[in-house]
């Protein structure tokens, strides 16, 4: 901790001297640039005030609510089974990995156990998610940092993965198909060769980007040394998901906490990535979404059989106390804090959505950067403003 | 067209006439064919997608169709722009495509007017947009394009010199500025020892050829070189501001621009319009297709490049230039200077 302050107060007296040094002699001005919230490169409602010098970054800071919906008080007027369609809404990019943790939240609070097959179908979906929407941001990345192909490829490969979960659930983009105890609905026939053969393609569609982007000299340029985050720093602005991971800290909560679901008996890994900048987000994202279509395919293979539900009352309510359950999901960790006081929906619930605290590192990161540099910041930080704001 | 005139010994104001007239619908023309082909058709399916399909078969007619609706939308000029500077930098732009159209051959006698400096008249003007450019950042009140002005000055700057210094390889080949007189010294030669076929540049000035595409690409702001119209990063750079018919003058620029120096290209590396064993009245005739195809050709690269890589950095697209492309410029010349004081 003491090191980042030091950092920090060396940084902002450096950029001070630097800015009179050149006021001095130049006699030039700030310029202020409002970058958002109607900006192209902001995907939302993010807004960035940048202090430039020239297009170097002086000072940066993020404002943000402007999409505040007020989902933490809106569980509390309703009941368990209804709060999984607001929560959907929060990273609408992956919205069944929202419902995982707040489900498991109420079943820990029930002391119920979903049956094994709910927990494989929960999981593989989970990992689904992680496909849709890291997937679209490999070619959104690609997009921000100027190459225009990339992002039609993700949006095209994407699409597979929608097609499977909606064919399951229902939903394409929203699929509301977590229940307490259980799942809405077993798969539909066929749908597992389908699946398989979808994941195959996605993997040849992480080749292609790897070749494409990653493998790109001017992205290569333009991402390597970038935002640099160190871990520590990281760590104190409580980073989370991919965006720590891609500086070199080894931790994810799939691996690390005690969960029903089936991620224990796979054989997967956790990629890290030594420099914490650009790039490395980027190759760390790529290779988890490969992971993700394995440890996908895995489950398919082991998928058992048996009932998706198990025994519930037929109106739900949750007994008093506290649960927190946190899953690391696409965008990082997310957690619900659930107080329950024996009614039918939440007493209070607090959600932990991971864009909220990787944004805050913004005004450290921003610092001293041109603007060019911001967008790929942005980009590679890769948020949700539904995540940011809930 | 003109070669008739000329046979017919048109008064001088009649042929002047009839240039303009030509001159005026071949840039639009030229523009409109790039932009369907290549902007829409070409980048569309590159990325798995169809574009538009239903104005006209395929979609042929979608720009007539957007230029109209460019002419039907409010002429916005803000409240704190500098007005007549505003309202003429578009008008800048577009003189600088206008004029390289001046020297380029489509034929023995097709063209406008042979100039016996050609092709340093055609970069000279083509620097002029960079001050339309300049005028409309500064001129739109807005950060955006204030910041994309700046950027398209050092841009432009530094890589018009990479473009001239390329173009002096062929120069030195021809021993002629005039672009006529470049098409004229690649009539005549021999390729693996077939005569009569001519001996386009390209192939003995490859190098210079890579680097003439890189620099135009640069000239023309195209991705990778889209720094000051960076859409992810300064919304549109210095046409943020500009709406309507204002704004189909930078894009008709554009691709008019795309087109003369791809047709520049062509005459400078290809040929131009001379293709093995057509001469005299039948060159003139046949010149205007074989130009447009080979300048398609150069223009399929350049768009192709556009499509398919990210973009620079400021500081990396100056280093580029500087460090790479201009050392490269000069061996080359050195190195074709001294072949031609050999042989």
């Amino acid at each position: 901790m003491t090191a980042v302050t030091d950092r920090q107060r060396m940084a902002y007296i450096a950029t001070q001297a630097s800015e009179a040094r050149v006021n001095v002699e130049l006699q030039t001005e700030d310029m202020t640039l409002n970058l958002g919230p109607q900006h192209p490169a902001t995907h939302g409602t993010l807004r960035v005030v940048a202090k430039l010098n020239g297009e170097q970054v002086i000072d940066a800071d993020v404002v943000c609510g402007y999409m505040h919906r007020g989902y933490e008080k809106l569980t509390e007027v309703r009941t368990y089974p209804q709060v999984t369609t607001l929560i959907n809404r929060i990273d609408w990019l992956s919205s069944f990995a929202n419902e995982v943790p707040f489900i498991l939240a109420a079943e820990k609070l029930m002391d119920i156990e979903a049956p094994p097959r709910a927990q494989y179908i929960r999981t593989m979906f989970f990992e689904m998610a992680r496909i849709a929407n890291i997937g679209l941001f490999l070619g959104e990345m690609a997009l921000q940092v100027g190459a225009l192909t990339p992002a039609f490829y993700a949006f095209r490969d994407r699409e597979f993965v929608l097609n499977q979960i909606e064919a399951a659930t229902g939903g394409r983009f929203h699929p509301n198909y977590d229940r307490i105890g259980g799942l809405k609905e077993d798969l539909p026939k066929g749908w597992v060769a389908e699946t398989q053969a979808v994941m195959k393609r996605l993997r040849e569609f992480c080749d292609e980007l790897e070749g494409l982007v990653a493998g790109n000299v001017i992205f290569e340029n333009r991402c390597r040394g970038v935002g640099v985050i160190p871990a520590e720093v990281g760590k104190a602005y409580g980073v989370s998901g991919a965006n720590i991971r891609a500086s070199g800290v080894d931790w994810d909560l799939r691996r690390d906490e005690p969960s029903p679901l089936v991620w224990k008996d796979l054989d997967w890994k956790v990629w890290t990535h030594p420099d914490g900048d650009s790039f490395a987000r980027y190759w760390v994202r790529l290779q988890e979404v490969r992971e993700a279509t394995l440890m996908v395919d895995q489950m398919l293979e082991g998928l058992p059989a048996g009932p998706i539900q198990a025994k519930v009352p037929r109106i739900i309510k949750v007994p008093a106390g506290e649960a927190w359950v946190h899953t690391d999901n696409p965008l990082g960790e997310m957690g619900f804090y659930i107080v329950s006081q024996g009614g039918l929906g939440p007493f209070r619930c607090k959600i932990r959505s991971a864009s909220f605290n990787n944004v805050s590192v913004l005004p450290w990161l921003l610092r001293g950067t041109y603007v060019p540099d911001i967008i790929t910041i942005l980009a590679s930080l890769y948020f949700i403003l539904g995540d940011i704001d809930r | 067209m003109i070669a008739l005139v000329a046979a017919v010994h048109m008064p001088y104001w009649l042929e002047t006439v009839i240039k303009v007239v030509v001159v005026l619908g071949v840039i639009p023309m030229m523009a409109l064919m790039l932009g369907y082909v290549f902007l829409m058709k070409m980048m569309s399916h590159m990325q798995s997608r169809l574009g538009p399909m239903d104005a006209g078969p395929h979609g042929v007619l979608q720009l007539v169709a957007d230029g109209v609706k460019f002419l039907q939308k409010e002429d916005l000029t803000p409240a704190n722009a500098d007005k007549w500077v505003f309202a003429l930098a578009p008008l800048l732009v577009l003189i600088s495509t206008f004029l390289l159209y001046v020297v380029v051959p489509a034929g023995p006698r097709l063209v406008v007017q042979d100039l016996n400096t050609g092709i340093f008249f055609a970069l000279a003007v083509s620097s002029i947009s960079v001050i339309g450019v300049l005028m409309a950042g500064w001129a739109s009140a807005n950060k955006y394009s204030l910041l994309g002005a700046l950027r398209a000055a050092g841009q432009l700057i530094a890589y018009e010199l990479p473009l001239v210094l390329a173009v002096i390889g062929v120069v030195i080949q021809a021993g002629t500025m005039s672009l006529q007189g470049i098409v004229h010294a690649q009539e005549h030669g021999a390729v693996f020892g077939f005569d009569n076929l001519g001996e386009p540049f390209i192939l003995t000035q490859l190098v210079g050829f890579l680097l003439f595409l890189m620099a135009s690409q640069a000239e023309l702001t195209q991705t990778p070189f889209d720094m000051p119209v960076a859409e992810s990063e300064l919304v549109a750079g210095y046409m943020t501001e500009y709406s309507g018919f204002r704004f189909l003058f930078f894009f008709m620029g554009e691709f008019g621009t795309a087109a003369a120096l791809s047709a520049i290209a062509a005459t400078l590396y290809l040929g131009g319009w001379y293709v093995p064993g057509v001469h005299g009245t039948a060159a003139d005739v046949i010149g205007p297709i074989v130009l447009i195809t080979k300048m398609m050709l150069v223009a399929f690269l350049i768009f192709w490049v556009r499509f398919t890589y990210p973009r620079f950095r400021e500081d990396q697209l100056q280093a580029f230039a500087w460090k790479y492309l201009i050392p490269i410029a000069l061996a080359n010349i050195l190195i074709t200077g001294l072949l031609k004081v050999a042989f």
